[in-house]
């Protein structure tokens, strides 16, 4: 077993610097002037890119948990869900003030007339009471049952950022495929595990 | 201490762009007023000779041309859209550096009295090279500036006679899944079907703007941009300006782009640039001047037919450009 307190002094600092470091990788290329001939456009996809790698990262942390058998895993998931709503955060506002330039009308023309970016920033609400409600003081307001309620949503949340990336691109659909197919993984895991348990319940031991 | 060293040129004395550029104004108007002789006509030491890379020798400069500051070689040759290379717009820089463009063979054919297959060298030998600043306007909501080298379409259109039938024309890239590793069959491909196919209406593509480009910047047409010939076709969007032709076909009806068999809903067999009519994924009202909108800019207004629309509205006349997207 590892000691409480390697976790909590050790490893959460630890993995917060490391998430971090992707954002800072970008932000050294951006003053280094190396983003590319379209800088807007990598920042926008690099961002993008890694929202979902976070979100991916967060669901993929109770399987790990259950199969592994690694239940320090769970006190990392509140800081990995976080910064999933951090790079979404500076995803929407690489869209809205760079790329867009502040122009409200047009930010609005765009969530209404163009599918992707509906599902998309639909999807970013959605995280915002979700990281509202990350706090320890929240879960015990909410009491344990209507928060995991709640937090239930980052299932719909993961489902339409892999849709915004898939209506995204234009016609090669294997990078967001690959998205998809993790998410399906890492859903249907969740299903297995609840249909077991059904099971079980029910006194099935046949 | 600090010495100051003056500024050789005074700000004062250098002559602002647009001024600079009406020179080119002055001769087309001089041109045309007559006060400079007309331009003789084509002796055989204009007759283009096409290298395999390197300098194009002989290029005129072009009669028409824009004020906007020409995109970098850099940014024209590394930042590609040709998915025969791979989708990411870095991967034709790479993937095309093997291509090979010769031996190249060009057929010309369809509704036409003289169709023929041409060697590259002979195809492109009866035109005079000539130097063409076009914008180039993506559907993505980017673009550039570009000094093609090549010669009107119509001049190999005339050559081979179409007949009464021909109302549109085909054109086709090269369909070699070796050396095009984006045709390759795979598990889920990229999405197109090959060979890529485009299409013009007849009376576009015998349009003085409309080229047949062999070079860029002076130069023979890196792989990446579409060699060893290339369609530019500045007032529709990048796409219509169909790479590395191999075939080039006098029909009778509208061709089906490959863009157009992939989602046509999307993109329509025009493809007009149209700042209001948008891309069902992209509003086209502005667009980002790839090198010249930094991070920190807003992006500029898209023109009407990519700002051609004094020389090619009158292509459209009568026509709903909402629906004939």
């Amino acid at each position: 077993m590892v000691p409480r307190d390697w976790i909590g002094g050790v490893l959460k600092p630890l993995v917060f610097v490391v998430s971090l470091v992707p954002f800072a990788w970008i932000v050294w290329r951006a003053f280094a002037n190396d983003l590319g001939t379209n800088p807007i456009e990598t920042l926008n996809r690099y961002t993008g890119d890694w929202t979902l790698r976070f979100l991916l990262i967060t669901l993929a942390v109770t399987p790990l948990r259950r199969i592994s058998g690694w239940h320090w895993l769970i006190r990392l998931r509140r800081m990995l869900g976080l910064f999933a709503f951090f790079y979404a955060c500076v995803h929407f506002l690489t869209y809205a003030l760079l790329d867009q330039y502040f122009n409200l009308p047009e930010i609005l023309k765009d969530i209404a007339k163009r599918p992707y970016i509906t599902v998309g920033f639909a999807s970013l609400l959605l995280l915002i009471p979700l990281a509202l409600t990350s706090t320890n003081a929240m879960v015990r307001r909410l009491g344990g049952r209507r928060w995991q309620r709640l937090h239930r949503l980052v299932y719909l949340i993961s489902v339409g950022g892999v849709v915004h990336f898939l209506w995204l691109v234009k016609s090669d659909i294997r990078e967001p495929a690959l998205y998809a197919l993790i998410l399906a993984g890492l859903l249907g895991y969740r299903l297995w595990w609840e249909l077991r348990g059904a099971t079980r319940a029910a006194g099935g031991q046949a | 201490m600090l010495i100051k060293k003056p500024a050789e040129i005074s700000s004062s004395e250098i002559t602002p762009a647009h001024i600079y550029h009406e020179r080119r104004r002055f001769l087309r108007d001089a041109i045309a007023a007559g006060i400079i002789g007309a331009v003789p006509g084509l002796t055989p030491a204009e007759a283009a000779v096409l290298p395999s890379s390197g300098k194009l020798a002989g290029v005129r400069k072009g009669s028409v041309t824009i004020v906007d500051k020409v995109t970098s070689y850099k940014d024209v040759t590394t930042y590609n859209n040709f998915y025969e290379f791979g989708t990411d717009k870095s991967d034709p820089a790479s993937n095309a550096r093997g291509f090979r463009t010769r031996p190249w063979t060009i057929a010309v054919e369809g509704a036409c009295r003289r169709p023929a297959v041409y060697q590259l060298e002979d195809f492109v030998r009866p035109y005079a090279l000539e130097e063409r600043i076009y914008r180039m306007r993506c559907v993505e909501a980017w673009s550039m500036v570009i000094p093609w080298v090549g010669f009107p379409l119509a001049e190999v259109l005339k050559r081979a006679e179409p007949t009464s039938r021909a109302k549109f024309v085909e054109f086709t890239t090269l369909h070699d899944p070796e050396q095009m590793p984006g045709q390759r069959p795979g598990l889920l491909g990229t999405g197109l079907d090959w060979p890529y196919v485009e299409g013009l209406r007849l009376d576009e593509a015998m349009h003085p703007l409309t080229i047949l480009a062999v070079g860029v910047f002076g130069e023979v047409l890196p792989n990446q941009n579409g060699a060893p010939l290339r369609l530019v076709v500045p007032w529709k969007y990048g796409f219509k300006g169909i790479k590395s032709i191999v075939r080039i076909r006098l029909v009778e009806r509208q061709p089906l782009s490959s863009w157009m068999q992939a989602a046509l809903h999307e993109y329509g067999f025009y493809a007009n640039v149209n700042p209001r009519v948008d891309h069902p994924r992209w509003s086209q009202a502005r667009e980002r001047r790839i090198g010249e909108d930094g991070l920190f800019s807003a992006k500029r207004e898209t023109l009407m037919f990519n700002g051609y629309a004094e020389q090619v509205a009158s292509l459209y006349t009568g026509m709903d450009l909402r629906k004939y997207y």
